[in-house]
């Protein structure tokens, strides 16, 4: 009976996304994405969210109800986030909520959760803020935060003898907390390096051919790259066209994501040092589990960090209610203290300090192998001593 | 006495071309002055300067004694000065009363209002305007769908709101039946004596013209070629040959009626 | 030396697409005077149409081929989109249009996503055009040079086309008088519908031939339509040389951008169009609008009255009704209300100015974003208590307003909707880029309000009072002598200024009281959500207000509440279903169609067909 319940529900869910009909009795959580606006990072991930929920509930649910997820397209904009967040917590009775993939939605969630007393697990949003400046009680955080990858790049190029470094990054906050991580962390390991030009072209709007004049101009030694997306395909075309990348280490930050390197092919950078997620390279354990499990759920696909967050997400927020007995907020927020939970990463643990997550990410070096961009000599990175002490954290924190 | 209008030297240039050149005259009170001339002799020219909306080149206008040479026509109808175009330009999404009443909120300066209702403001002295013009019973009526002839005593109406002391009206019979006219010009007429408004205007039709204006004043190619009464510029040669190439007027205003 | 031509040489190759899509989009508006916001859509789909004609098509034939085919294709796209959505709608009020191709967009967008996927595809590399050569020294790719080849001769064909030909001599003297060339015998809509095939085309071509340069994505329609706008009124609306000259200035500017001022560079554009629309007001080689070209066309609208009893009795219930929803109500129908009545409010802000002035602006989001950044600066730097800083955000957007309508009123027309464009996108860039103080996109948060209004009844109540209050105070206005000023300015600015009205003056404080009257919505927004972000400032949102306004019925007073109430709802009931955006695209279509008065204006006119409501005596 419950196995029927749970694929009538999963059935609808896969239908039409966020209907209301549903099982009476399962423990709703609401998941705001931009399911249309970024529709080639945002499915992935509730692909990933549905394949833990279906084995979630194909073990027995959580404290015996299946757990269901209710998508719902915020269309990228904040405002109407916030709007939908206040519609599944009082009106489709979700306990929680989830989601967001850009950083500015993720903040206007969270700070609406923090004054409404709503728990939200930010999956993707990779804002420092999030869980430090602006950090809240209500808010924890799932993914390693910018600060975190870009201090893993700069630990990298801290090891090389170059001294001139440009930087290219969207001209946004994302890619200027990005920049500003990687030179502090980069000048606090080698203090003798130059930073010879910083290039913020607006996002997905590069010019591509001139900003690798400028960066060219320069002459640095080595580059520092945030673009991604659209603007990563154009400048590593323009870049390779123009010969920017000869004799050049160039250090990417989340580059080696499939969701950027996959569409570059045969293109992809050869060379570049870069955090991402490395799929196709395990072999065994945890890791290569998930994998085998997204590609058997869903056939022709393979999996994207978005599904991996995605997973991560819906396993979390299980173990979160299984911990706290019961979807009552207070027993939640009391079972997020030092919550530990098993994922594909190995075990990570949502600190009591500052509601972050100890997912790590995968850094490694890119190459061409059949036609496609993948990382190579890649390896996992806790992000522990990547992290600014606990007291600068406790002082960045806003006081509760 | 002072004149209500005095013109001197008034004078347009458009890049090269001499469009209105020392044109002077006056106006008296209680007159009734038209400006006659060929089309392009430069009357809308000479109009809108007048007016305000264009700035002379060279030359000065005075009113009652005042100079209003260069000032925006918004000033000079403070000054007291009404206008009628040759295509009326009444607002359109008004009622006929508003239309009255808006020019009357703003001769009493209260444009910036923000509080009373204004299809209240002024409504018996929009009325009483709309009755010296035989448009009282249709003061409710849209302005979109009136009949021409109507919109033209409306134009009439709006231009007596702030009580001028000088109409200028530009061709004020354009585009209606002789019969209407006539009796418009007659109203127009009767109007202005009772009030004692002065009124300079052009005309194409000179049934009009000489049948109603005290002084007529002949504009040919920017110049201004007679000034005088209905006889004396019928007999002016210059005028003649201007309008004729010789001939008489009489004759000229058969040949319209053909 | 070498580096300068080199980045001259980039200038001008990516100029090439960008005057192939402004030139589309220049001969459309100028032609059948279309604002046509889905030309970003025409663009994405040559580049997706493109890409899959490169995969099927082989060699350097195949790929050049393939570009032009891209455009034959979006030009009989273009040609159903015009047939199917926008010849029922001609006769509908001046810009009515725009709506339509707002749905045109969304549908598009929808269908893009089913038919080629989420993922961002890159275009394949032109063949044997793969590598650089050098000039001076520096690598040119051979691609750029060949774009900076073919541009020419295709600004010579469209040249020739306009000039020495049959269509093209009607499509100039189209441009120049429609009505003279229906009069003389011309077929209008096969006309309209050839130029919006070429315009298409040229859409479709300036996507297909980016592709080696870059791909498609589902972000291309929103990310190129600003830029094309831009260009195409610096160039002059309607002047395909001026398109060019002007996507050469923009392309240039932005390569020398980049290179000396990189943190500046969404500034520079607008900072250019603003400076070139003040100089020329009619951009570089556009021509002079004759004055009243623009202004209101088609029926005049009524005359008004305040509401009757009736009409008052029925807001009354409304408003009762609305009062005791608390009681009833769920938390979330309050939450819903509350941003229905912000954006009724922000909507009829908007049609003040739009429909009772004549004064269309397409930036009206900088003053209901800068409301509620004023407010949210305060909070966060101040301490500013939320009550002072709620009653500030009003007044910052009015002053805001002032300066911004010092500029914009000396225009008229679509130039002065250009021009509050350009000066709404210069704030939005600003806030964007100015991440120090403003917080760039990650906003500015944790802006709640008191705590005597912090739970969602109480701030309900307060957004009851202040929305419907703002609403209520403008709908007075209209009825004002200040209102009927304003509506005097639009009917007749000669007859104004000749009747002692400064026309100027009352449009300038016009324009500012609905630039504080957005900001009040605003400031009502920041407090209801907490936080608030540049999106709210930008095109987009914009965009959205004047939908309503024009859904709602531009003709009318109630046009923009009823078109905002309907939008926001159809919204949060349609956002539910997976592809929502083809349905209230297909929706908004069909309103139009249905309804080319808007919503109100052709229920009115139902109502007078069929005797429910009585026509105005005046009006018979």
């Amino acid at each position: 009976m419950k196995k029927l319940i749970t694929t009538v529900a999963a059935l609808a869910t896969a239908l039409v996304a966020g209907s209301a009909a549903t099982a009476a009795d399962s423990i709703k959580i609401g998941d705001i994405n931009h399911f249309k606006r970024l529709a080639a990072f945002a499915e992935p991930y509730r692909q990933g969210i549905e394949l833990a929920a279906k084995q979630i509930n194909d073990a027995g649910g959580v404290l015996g109800r299946p757990l269901e997820f209710i998508h719902r397209d915020d269309d990228g904009k904040p405002g109407d986030a916030v709007k939908i967040a206040e519609e599944l917590m009082t009106r489709d009775g979700a306990v929680m909520l989830t989601g967001s993939i850009l950083s500015n939605v993720g903040l206007a969630i969270s700070s609406f959760a923090g004054q409404k007393g709503y728990i939200y697990l930010a999956a993707e949003p990779l804002a420092d803020d999030i869980v430090w400046s602006s950090g809240n009680k209500y808010t924890f955080r799932l993914r390693a935060s910018t600060y975190v990858q870009a201090a893993m790049l700069a630990e990298q190029a801290a090891k090389t003898d170059a001294v001139k470094y440009a930087t290219i990054a969207p001209n946004y906050a994302y890619g200027k907390a990005a920049v500003e991580a990687f030179k502090k962390n980069l000048k606090a390991l080698k203090p003798d390096v130059e930073f010879v030009t910083e290039q913020w072209p607006a996002l997905f709007k590069i010019d591509a051919g001139a900003e690798v004049q400028a960066l060219e101009r320069a002459k640095p030694d080595a580059i520092y790259n945030v673009t991604f997306g659209t603007d990563l395909q154009k400048f590593v075309r323009e870049g390779t066209t123009r010969g920017l990348f000869e004799g050049r280490m160039v250090y990417g930050l989340l580059t080696g994501e499939p969701e950027y390197l996959e569409p570059l092919g045969a293109e992809a950078p050869e060379g570049w040092f870069v955090t991402g997620y490395p799929w196709y390279a395990f072999t065994d354990g945890p890791a290569k589990q998930f994998v085998d499990d997204y590609e058997a759920a869903y056939p022709g696909e393979t999996p994207k960090i978005g599904s991996l967050v995605g997973y991560m997400t819906a396993k979390s927020i299980a173990a979160l209610i299984t911990k706290a007995g019961s979807t009552d907020t207070d027993a939640m927020l009391e079972a997020f203290k030092d919550l530990k939970v098993a994922t594909p990463m190995g075990e990570i643990t949502y600190r009591a300090l500052d509601h972050q997550s100890t997912m790590g990410a995968y850094v490694g070096t890119t190459t061409v192998k059949d036609d496609k961009g993948v990382m190579v000599d890649w390896s996992y990175k806790d992000p522990a001593p990547y992290m600014p002490s606990d007291d600068e954290i406790r002082a960045m924190r806003p006081a509760e | 006495m002072t004149p209500v209008l005095r013109v001197e030297n008034l004078t347009r240039y458009f890049g090269g071309l001499r469009a209105v050149h020392e044109v002077s005259f006056d106006v008296a009170p209680g007159e009734l002055k038209a400006l006659i001339g060929p089309n392009g002799a430069g009357k809308s020219t000479c109009f809108n300067m007048l007016m305000g909306q264009i700035t002379p080149s060279a030359g000065k206008v005075e009113l009652n004694g005042e100079p209003i040479t260069g000032l925006p026509p918004r000033e000079i109808w403070r000054r007291g000065v009404g206008r009628t175009f040759q295509i009326t330009g009444t607002y359109q999404s008004m009622t006929v009363a508003e239309n009255v009443q808006m020019a009357l909120i703003s001769h009493h300066r209260r444009l910036f209002s923000m509080l009373p209702y204004a299809y209240r403001l002024y409504r018996e002295e929009a009325m009483a305007l709309l009755d010296v013009v035989g448009m009282a019973q249709q003061a409710d009526r849209a302005c979109a769908i009136l009949a021409y002839g109507d919109l033209k005593r409306l134009e009439l109406a709006i231009a007596l709101a702030h009580k001028p002391t000088l109409l200028l009206m530009d061709e004020p019979t354009a585009g209606m039946a002789p019969r209407e006219r006539i009796a418009l010009m007659q109203l127009t007429a009767d109007i202005v004596k009772e009030r004692g408004i002065s009124v300079l205007f052009t005309e194409h039709d000179m049934d009009v013209v000489f049948a109603h204006a005290h002084h007529i004043m002949v504009l040919n190619r920017g110049e201004l070629i007679a000034d005088g009464t209905a006889a004396e510029v019928r007999s002016n040669p210059h005028v003649q040959e201007v309008y004729l190439g010789g001939g008489t007027l009489y004759a000229a205003e058969e040949t319209s009626h053909a | 030396m070498g580096l300068l031509v080199a980045q001259l040489l980039t200038g001008l190759a990516n100029a090439a697409a960008l005057f192939l899509v402004a030139s589309g989009l220049s001969l459309i508006f100028g032609v059948t005077r279309i604002v046509n916001f889905a030309h970003g859509s025409l663009y994405m789909l040559g580049a997706y149409v493109g890409i899959t004609l490169m995969g099927v098509l082989p060699g350097a034939v195949g790929f050049w081929g393939a570009i032009v085919l891209a455009g034959v294709a979006v030009g009989l796209i273009g040609v159903v989109i015009e047939i199917c959505v926008l010849r029922p709608v001609y006769r509908a009020p001046e810009l009515f249009q725009l709506v339509a191709t707002f749905g045109v967009i969304l549908v598009i967008q929808d269908l893009t996503l089913m038919i080629w996927g989420g993922e961002d595809m890159l275009g394949p590399r032109a063949p044997g055009l793969k590598s650089v050569v050098r000039i001076l020294g520096e690598p040119v790719p051979q691609y750029d040079l060949a774009l900076i080849a073919i541009t020419p001769f295709i600004l010579l064909g469209l040249w020739w086309l306009i000039t020495k030909t049959r269509v093209g001599i009607l499509v100039r003297a189209a441009t120049q008088d429609r009505e003279m060339v229906g009069a003389l015998g011309v077929n209008q809509s096969w006309l309209f519908t050839g130029v919006f095939f070429l315009g298409s085309a040229l859409a479709g071509l300036g996507g297909a031939i980016q592709l080696p340069k870059g791909g498609a994505d589902l972000l291309m329609d929103f990310s190129i339509i600003a830029e094309v706008f831009v260009v195409v009124v610096v160039g002059g609306m309607g002047s395909i040389p001026g398109a060019f000259i002007a996507a050469v200035l923009i392309s240039v500017l932005n390569v020398f951008g980049v290179a000396y001022v990189p943190q500046s560079t969404l500034v520079l554009m607008y900072v250019v169009m603003a400076i070139v629309l003040m100089i020329r007001p009619w951009g570089l080689l556009g021509r002079e609008e004759k004055a009243g070209e623009h202004g209101q066309i088609g029926e005049p609208q009524r005359p008004i009255r305040p509401a009757g009893w009736i009409g008052r009795s029925l807001v009354l219930a409304l408003i009762a009704f609305m009062a005791l929803i608390p009681v009833f109500g769920s938390t979330f129908t309050q939450v819903l209300i509350i941003d229905i009545l912000i954006f009724c409010l922000f909507a009829t802000s908007l049609q003040f100015i739009l429909s009772t002035g004549g004064l269309v602006s397409f930036g009206h989001a900088v003053f209901f974003g800068g409301g509620a950044y004023v407010a949210a600066l305060l909070v966060t730097y101040f301490n500013t208590p939320m009550e002072l800083a709620f009653a500030l955000a009003p007044l910052g957007a009015g002053v805001l307003a002032i300066g911004i309508g010092w500029f914009c009123i000396r225009l008229s027309g679509v130039y002065f909707a250009m021009l509050t464009m350009a000066f709404s996108q210069l704030v939005w860039s600003l806030v964007f880029q100015w991440g120090e103080v403003t917080g760039g996109d990650d906003g500015l948060v944790s802006i709640w309000p008191s705590k005597w209004l912090s739970g969602t009844t109480a701030y309900y109540y307060f957004t009851l009072a202040m929305g419907i209050g703002g609403i209520l105070v403008l709908r007075h206005i209209m009825h004002s002598p200040f209102g009927y000023a304003l509506r005097a300015t639009r009917d007749s600015a000669r007859q104004a200024e000749a009747t002692g009205i400064n026309v100027k003056q009352i449009q300038w404080m016009a324009f500012t009281l609905a630039g504080a009257f957005a900001g009040l919505a605003g400031g009502l927004f920041v407090f209801s959500k907490g936080s608030i972000f540049p999106d709210e400032l930008s095109i987009s949102t914009s965009f959205d207000a004047l939908i309503v306004v024009f859904l709602g019925g531009v003709k009318t007073l109630a046009g923009g509440v009823v078109g905002a109430a309907f939008m926001e709802s159809a919204k949060d009931w349609l956002t539910r279903l997976e592809y929502w955006r083809l349905i209230l695209g297909l929706v908004i279509i069909a309103v139009v169609i249905v309804a080319p008065d808007g919503i109100v204006g052709s229920l009115r006119k139902l109502g007078e067909r069929i005797g429910i409501v009585r026509e105005e005596e005046s009006m018979r």
